[in-house]
């Protein structure tokens, strides 16, 4: 599958749920299936900035694909964290850099990826492109 | 506490009418639910009259004031300085010139710690505050220290949130150059007995700045009561426009200030040489001021006033304590700050949940709520806690819709655990 057959995947899964309540609950379900972060990684470094809650993202570059394992101490961010790592884990860096995240839209979490908003959804797409530009750019140099 | 929830009055009316119908925002849906505002400690909504004083004010008499001889310059001038004494009356100051417009209580205690500190306070001196400060009564305190080579003293607090008087008393020694403390806590709720701090400050020679933007909307003010030397508000926490704030200040203590920023409508006489200041409260007042909200404040302070202050606090006193004995049925729920007077704030702790998830379902069920360390750290950390959900009522809030919130908060944390 592809990242936007990824993302269309999860759009017709948000689809039917009209209530947004109904949204969140499905969230928090998708938080269940994130591949969680060794805890040795729960470091301060893997702290991604500007959540009201604690966020630590880990990447690890297998076989020229990257792989994101994740948590947080507040389960929306946990389910929201798990829905970037469900569409962009297991692509190159290149595809990772290059994928328009159009799903969040899409899904109704637009709100979230403002500038000011404390959960920092943006900052969790921000930091894992970073990873995939300095993943793209090491590999280059090889 | 034990309170019997049957004599609580379930809503306030005006004019025979739920008061609520006077605030046009509370009146629409979020996320297709009817919008349940309970983030009245960070701003208030605003009634009509407020809007359409907002409104009246630039159809009208929009000019600058005290400048002009022309006839919209007058009027607004005017109405610039009914405000003022509008303000002064319900706060019970001595005169008008006590009365300092700022643009919130935020700026309101930076123009006292940085001229009160380059007016009194020196190497080796102290200031007090207390454990529950919002930042904005730290920081300004503590750039002022920084500055002046002083040390900044906490008075701590107990469990329930209340200050540790005793331990203030031995604080208070010939170091302590001014004390500034909360009038209510926007975290706990608490209501400091400031009377008392200001009366042994006094004993020590120290005068005190009270910060009252959690106070004034809910506690009927008389600053000479008080003794208080100064005390800050704003005007968005009260029904009022933002962008706006008194500063009182004892007159005596404000002659012996010196300016916090120069500029127009501060000075009598400039030359290169030297400039002569104007008399108060001008001379705090540099550059052209927030005019339609000093002079739409004076619509919020009416507003109040033909309510009632005192059938306010009643009122609001009342929901606290329905809303205490609400959440307290909930397995999990802890009230953070169970101080014995308390007003208005109601802080939740989840066991085993995230504040910030909480905030997120209840905003989806339509109910604006507070989540994180509401600006007041220190306090998050003498409790261990990331934070907490914090409601925080006015006047419009009614029963029925701390009866809404009981049930998603337990729909909530159904979700979440």
């Amino acid at each position: 599958m592809t990242i936007n057959e990824k993302q269309d995947e999860l759009i017709e899964e948000f689809e039917y749920l009209t209530d947004w309540v109904d949204k969140y609950e499905n969230i928090i379900q998708i938080g269940k299936e994130l591949p969680l972060i060794d805890e040795q990684y729960k470091q301060d470094k893997y702290l991604i900035k500007g959540c009201q809650s604690k966020v630590w993202l880990y990447p690890e570059l297998r076989d020229g694909r990257v792989y994101f394992t994740a948590d947080s101490d507040a389960i929306i961010s946990k389910g929201l964290v798990s829905l970037i790592v469900k569409v962009l884990s297991g692509f190159s860096p290149t595809e990772i850099r290059n994928a328009d995240l159009y799903f969040i839209d899409r899904i109704g979490l637009k709100e979230h990826l403002s500038p000011t908003r404390s959960n920092g959804l943006l900052s969790m797409v921000k930091q894992i492109k970073l990873y995939a530009i300095a993943y793209d750019s090491s590999l280059l140099n090889r | 506490m034990e309170v019997n929830t049957e004599n609580i009055v379930k809503q306030f009316l005006y004019q025979g009418e739920p008061v609520a119908q006077q605030f046009p925002a509370l009146h629409q849906s979020v996320y297709g639910k009817p919008l349940i505002y309970f983030d009245n400690a960070a701003t208030t909504q605003k009634p009509y009259s407020v809007i359409h004083a907002i409104s009246d004010y630039y159809s009208t008499i929009n000019s600058n004031i005290h400048r002009g001889v022309h006839y919209l310059s007058q009027k607004a001038t005017e109405a610039y300085e009914v405000s003022r004494n509008t303000v002064a009356s319900f706060i019970n100051a001595r005169s008008s010139s006590e009365v300092i417009f700022t643009k919130g209580t935020t700026d309101g205690i930076n123009l006292i710690a940085d001229t009160f500190g380059s007016y009194a306070v020196n190497e080796g001196d102290s200031v007090i505050i207390s454990a529950m400060e919002h930042h904005s009564n730290i920081v300004p305190w503590q750039i002022m220290c920084g500055k002046r080579g002083a040390t900044l003293k906490v008075i701590p607090m107990n469990e329930a949130g209340e200050l540790l008087m005793d331990e203030y008393e031995k604080l208070l020694d010939e170091t302590v150059k001014i004390v500034a403390v909360t009038y209510v806590s926007n975290t706990l709720g608490t209501v400091n007995p400031v009377k008392k701090i200001i009366e042994l400050a006094h004993l020590n020679g120290t005068p005190v700045l009270i910060d009252a933007a959690q106070a004034v909307q809910h506690i009927s003010i008389d600053v000479q009561d008080l003794d208080c030397d100064f005390l800050a508000f704003s005007g968005h926490k009260m029904y009022g426009p933002t962008g706006i704030g008194i500063l009182y200040g004892k007159e005596e203590w404000l002659e012996k200030l010196p300016p916090y920023q120069g500029g127009g409508d501060m000075i009598k006489t400039v030359t290169f040489k030297g400039t002569e200041y104007n008399d108060l409260p001008f001379k705090f007042e540099a550059g052209t001021p927030h005019i339609e909200g000093a002079i739409t404040l004076k619509s919020a302070v009416d507003f109040i006033t033909e309510l009632g202050m005192d059938e306010i606090s009643a009122f609001e006193t009342g929901l606290l304590h329905y809303a205490s004995t609400q959440v307290r049925e909930i397995p999990r729920v802890e009230i953070i700050g169970n101080a014995i007077a308390k007003t208005s704030a109601l802080s939740l702790s989840v066991k085993g949940v995230h504040p910030y998830d909480v905030g997120v379902l209840l905003d989806k069920m339509g109910i604006a709520v507070r989540t994180g360390h509401h600006c007041t750290q220190p306090v998050m950390d003498f409790y261990c806690i990331p934070g907490t959900v914090r409601l925080s009522f006015a006047v419009y809030n009614t029963t029925d819709e701390i009866d809404r919130f009981t049930e998603s908060l337990q729909r909530a944390i159904n979700m979440l655990v």
